[in-house]
């Protein structure tokens, strides 16, 4: 895939962006949210490798057959999550 | 007979069809690592709704002090593989291979530093089976939660020796200016399996270190 040359800029840019996210998933974590600490850590996470996926992995420049090859892996994972929790939280 | 640093291999109409191939390969091998790393994810979500005050207190005897210096570390290596796979498709070959030798470096950094870190889960006794003494309530399901992390972060760390193998390797065939610009594919799928094995640490980083709040 020979995706536009992106400047460094941008790189820079998300390379601060995943630092500061680093910061304040940490921050969060000091700070009793109860439930919301799980919720809270895992959107940062997901945020993190969206980040990571669009610019450093170039998804954001490359063909919609990429996109497809790497949603299957996480599509799988959800259902894979979800099902199983979802027999698991509804037992008697 | 055709330059071989821009020809594309014979089953192949042209180098971009070649690329987008090497490029689509790599992404199904990472799907498939998705799912390896997945299974064990979920034997972890299933025993931390479980056992949410064993793995809560087991997480806490975790040092983010080693963990969050340790992910910053390889976001690190991620921004240094992307400006690398960026100086690869400039053809620029030496300083792309400086940016890879520099990214390999933080990759061994992180294994040093994973290393004091089991050295200290040894001494202070929490490691499965080999050294484990829970003062607690519940020491079983403290171990359990242990043993994810060993073989969580083990695995981790054996994808990261392999990642710094890989890109001490393309380093040294771009040094030798076997990664032109038309080629730089080659980098690419590299960074494509480094950032991936960052983005495992992203998660397991939250899911190990910080249960509940601190």
């Amino acid at each position: 895939m020979s995706h536009p040359i992106v400047p460094t800029k941008i790189y820079l840019a998300i390379f601060g962006a995943l630092l500061a996210l680093l910061g304040l998933t940490i921050a969060v974590a000091y700070i009793d949210l109860g439930p919301l600490n799980l919720a809270a850590a895992m959107t940062i996470a997901v945020a993190k490798a969206a980040l990571i996926g669009a610019f450093f992995m170039h998804l954001r420049y490359g063909r919609k057959l990429t996109w497809v090859f790497a949603g299957a892996g996480f599509f799988w994972l959800a259902i894979m999550l979800v099902l199983a929790m979802t027999d698991y939280a509804t037992r008697p | 007979m055709p330059d071989p640093t821009s020809a594309h291999a014979h089953q192949f109409e042209s180098l971009e069809q070649q690329h987008d191939a090497d490029t689509l390969g790599m992404w199904t091998f990472l799907a498939t690592e998705v799912l390896f790393f997945g299974g064990l994810i979920l034997c972890y979500t299933f025993a931390r709704f479980s056992y949410p005050q064993a793995f809560e207190a087991a997480s806490h005897r975790l040092y983010v002090t080693y963990g969050g210096p340790n992910t910053a570390i390889l976001l690190c290596s991620s921004f240094t593989m992307a400006l690398a796979v960026r100086a690869a498709q400039l053809g620029r070959r030496k300083s792309a291979a400086g940016l890879l030798a520099v990214t390999a470096l933080f990759g061994a950094g992180f294994l040093v530093v994973k290393g004091f870190e089991y050295r200290t889960d040894y001494v202070e006794q929490l490691v499965p089976r080999l050294r484990f003494h829970w003062e607690g309530s519940d020491a079983g399901h403290a171990e359990l939660f242990f043993w994810l992390y060993f073989v969580l972060t083990g695995l981790h760390a054996l994808h990261v020796t392999i990642g710094v193998v890989i890109l001490v390797i393309v380093a040294i065939l771009s040094w030798r200016g076997r990664i032109t610009a038309a080629k730089y594919v080659t980098a690419e799928i590299a960074g494509l399996y480094w950032h991936f094995v960052d983005i495992v640490w992203v998660f397991l980083f939250p899911l190990l270190y910080l249960i509940g709040h601190r």
